[in-house]
């Protein structure tokens, strides 16, 4: 069983995003960039599965610039190799671009299993493995929980409204959108990432720039607030005090 | 079975009196020993973690072991359980230690609980055991410089409320007779800012030539060390080498007590040698000049840092300081000096909070504010940046707001100067 797991990185939000409020433009270069939360998943429940089965786990990552790092943790956490697809690509390009150059590459390069988070928060509706599954005509699902491999079968589960959940079985080669793994992300130790850096290597590839149906952005830019929250200062008895009629204006006390 | 090998002197001298030890000297393994002791040696074979095997249960650790009075663990019986098979990587008991130094203090066979955690837990990071909540404070620390998780580009902004000129190096341009190292806590923590506010303040009234890091500052690290992450701390040590390297200054003064101790003893290993003060040894020689005018007629009481006191033997300067308070009322409690007890934030108990709250029956905080509570203290002076909050939160839990505030050294001193 080979698979591969599909990592980005996405600006991290515990820092200001940097946005051109005139021009509605992004600055990538003023952002902070960090591994995808939901793809830590996908690798954790790839590992998992290594663990199980016995798989090679491949990870990664379309050279957007400074992925290095994280295809390292990934080697410290356990997969065993990783994979950096180099060409016309910097943190602007699109999904849609970036879903080719993968697609490309598992034309090239065989694999059962292809696990991606399930989106990304640059990507809110999970077009990385959806798109990479349609150009390569796999089958795929989103949302996934609980991969497992049952002989020549990958089992996974989904979760519908209600409580419901589905299981599901499927033949290689699969896409899927992993939500969540069984268990927590691992941690990598410094120490074993650093030796990472020292032992083993990233191979690059030279991804094909293919021209690609594409979005235009016309702009990025904060919501408006409509209205404001009033924020009652003063000592516990102004404030419930203040709460009261405020209750008793609305008319939501009797008396 | 390998013969065990004498750790005792043969022959010691103590104020002028040989006392042989050739007599009473333990040359053959006993009974007591000849079971399956695999378990003991896995964890003696660590590098660091070898003295573990040196006890010989006298018990005296459990006497002063902080977290022994509030729950059950203690060096002594971190062997025992060892000795007899229960694995200490698997064990709660190894996230239980703070590192505060105290059974090392007195034990009379040199078992040192500040190398064998270290040593021990890195094995049990490795292997993917550590508590989560630790693991997240790491990979904050790893990824932002900080294990608070907060934005790297944010750390000098407490700056902003200090009011007065706080230099940053890279703007400065210029030499310093000191270099602040600020330290995480300080940077963020609401409570840290404001002891950072009343020292930025101290500063400039003394007329310090001082600058600090600002963005390129990052965590020290050490207590990240004493929890098991030992290359996480080459990286932020050669980090903070790197920067510190690019400037001129005479001497480093730092706010923690944890910098302080890897300024003293680890950084120089990387190449990072320069002379350092915590903040209270630079004032004490200056309180003349400090213009300590508006009064605190308060019993203050003051808790000593176990990374400034036991590890490190500064006692004097925050009580030299303190002292200098007009109508300030100082009164020891019965842990103090080298017998202080301690907040439970070292060695990574600062990010394994709730873990500890599962074996202990309160939290060491709670248990050194009642104390404070006990002796009539109306102020707990503090002095580590950890030890404010941890403190504040336990004068809430255990029910004495209003009865005990909780002031960094810092902060007295900028109110009695009239700086705040
Ligand atoms: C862990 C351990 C287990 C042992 N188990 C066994 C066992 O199972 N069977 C066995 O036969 N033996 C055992 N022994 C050895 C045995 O305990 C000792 O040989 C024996 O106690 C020696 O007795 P002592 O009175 O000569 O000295 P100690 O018992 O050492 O008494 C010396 C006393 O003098 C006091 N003292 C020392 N210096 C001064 C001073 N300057 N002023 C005032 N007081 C001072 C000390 O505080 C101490 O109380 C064990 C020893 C150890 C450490
Ligand atoms: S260092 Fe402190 S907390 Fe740790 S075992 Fe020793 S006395 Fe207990
Ligand atoms: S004080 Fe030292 S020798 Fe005595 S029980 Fe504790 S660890 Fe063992």
């Amino acid at each position: 069983m080979r698979i591969l797991v599909l990592s980005k990185s996405v600006p991290d939000l515990v820092e200001e995003l940097a946005l051109d409020e005139d021009n509605g433009e992004l600055l990538h270069d003023d952002m902070t960039y960090v591994p995808s939360e939901w793809d830590d998943h996908a690798l954790e429940e790839a590992l998992l599965l290594k663990e199980e089965v016995g798989a090679e786990v491949t990870v990664l990552a379309v050279d957007t610039g400074d992925v290095d790092n994280m295809l390292f943790t990934a080697l410290a956490k356990g997969a065993d190799h990783a994979v950096k697809l180099t060409g016309d690509f910097d943190l602007a390009t699109s999904n849609r671009k970036r879903a080719q150059a993968i697609a490309n590459y598992l034309r090239d390069n065989t694999f059962d299993l292809v696990l991606s988070g399930v989106q990304a928060i640059d990507d809110i509706d999970g077009q990385i493995p959806a798109i990479v599954a349609g150009l390569l005509e796999w089958p795929h699902a989103s949302v996934v929980t609980e991969v497992s491999i049952q002989g020549e079968q990958i089992h996974f589960r989904q979760e519908y409204g209600g409580g419901l959940q589905a299981e599901f079985s499927a033949q290689a080669p699969l896409v899927l959108g992993i939500q969540a793994a069984r268990k927590p992300p691992r941690y990598a130790s410094i120490a074993k990432v650093r030796q990472m850096m020292k032992s083993s290597t990233v191979d690059e590839i030279d991804a094909s720039a293919d021209t690609v149906p594409e979005l235009e952005i016309r702009r990025f830019f904060k919501p408006v607030a409509a209205g404001h929250a009033e924020m009652i200062e003063g000592d516990p008895e102004e404030v419930a005090d203040r709460i009261i009629t405020i209750l008793k204006e609305r008319k939501l006390v009797r008396g | 079975m390998q013969k065990a090998k004498p750790i005792e002197l043969e022959l010691a001298v103590v104020n002028g009196i040989e006392l042989p030890g050739h007599w009473n000297r333990m040359f053959e393994p006993r009974v007591i020993s000849e079971y399956d002791l695999s378990v003991l040696d896995q964890v003696t074979s660590i590098e660091g973690a070898e003295s573990l095997g040196y006890c010989y249960q006298c018990g005296k650790c459990t006497a002063v072991c902080p977290v022994d009075t509030v729950g059950d663990y203690s060096p002594r019986k971190v062997f025992r359980r060892t000795q007899l098979g229960a694995s200490l990587i698997d064990s709660p008991d190894l996230w239980l230690c703070t590192t505060c130094r105290n059974c090392l203090r007195v034990c009379p066979k040199e078992v040192n609980m500040i190398e064998i955690m270290p040593a021990v837990r890195e094995q049990a990071v490795l292997e993917g055991k550590a508590p989560e909540e630790l693991l997240t404070a790491f990979e904050n620390t790893a990824r932002y410089g900080n294990p608070l998780g907060e934005p790297p580009r944010k750390r000098a902004d407490w700056v902003k409320a200090a009011e007065v000129p706080v230099p940053v190096m890279s703007q400065h341009k210029a030499p310093v007779d000191v270099l602040w190292f600020v330290e995480c806590y300080p940077s963020y923590h609401p409570r840290g800012k404001d002891a950072s506010v009343a020292l930025a303040r101290l500063f400039n009234a003394l007329g310090i030539e001082f600058g600090i890091l600002g963005t390129e500052e990052k965590c020290s690290g050490d207590s990240q060390r004493m929890a098991g992450e030992k290359g996480l701390f080459d990286m932020l040590a050669e980090h903070n080498i790197k920067m510190l390297s690019k400037y001129q200054f005479n001497q480093i003064v730092v706010t923690d007590p944890h910098a302080f101790n890897a300024f003293l003893h680890e950084y120089p290993k990387y190449g990072g040698e320069w002379p350092v003060q915590h903040y209270t040894q630079f004032l004490a020689p200056l309180i003349d000049q400090m213009n300590l005018t508006r009064p605190i007629p308060k019993k203050v009481t003051f808790h000593d840092p176990c990374y400034l006191g036991r590890h490190n033997g500064e006692y004097e300067a925050p009580r030299n300081l303190l002292k200098a308070i007009p109508e300030l009322d100082l009164v020891e409690m019965g842990h103090c000096r080298e017998t202080a007890y301690c907040c439970g934030g070292g060695g990574g108990g600062m990010w394994l909070d709730s873990f500890v709250r599962d074996y202990t029956s309160q939290r060491l905080s709670e248990k050194r504010v009642r104390e404070a509570v006990e002796y009539g203290a109306d102020i707990l002076a503090v002095t580590c940046p950890y030890e404010v909050s941890r403190f504040e939160d336990a004068v809430k839990s255990t029910g004495n707001t209003g009865k005990l505030e909780v002031k960094d050294i810092a902060e007295l001193l900028a109110y009695s100067a009239q700086l705040i």
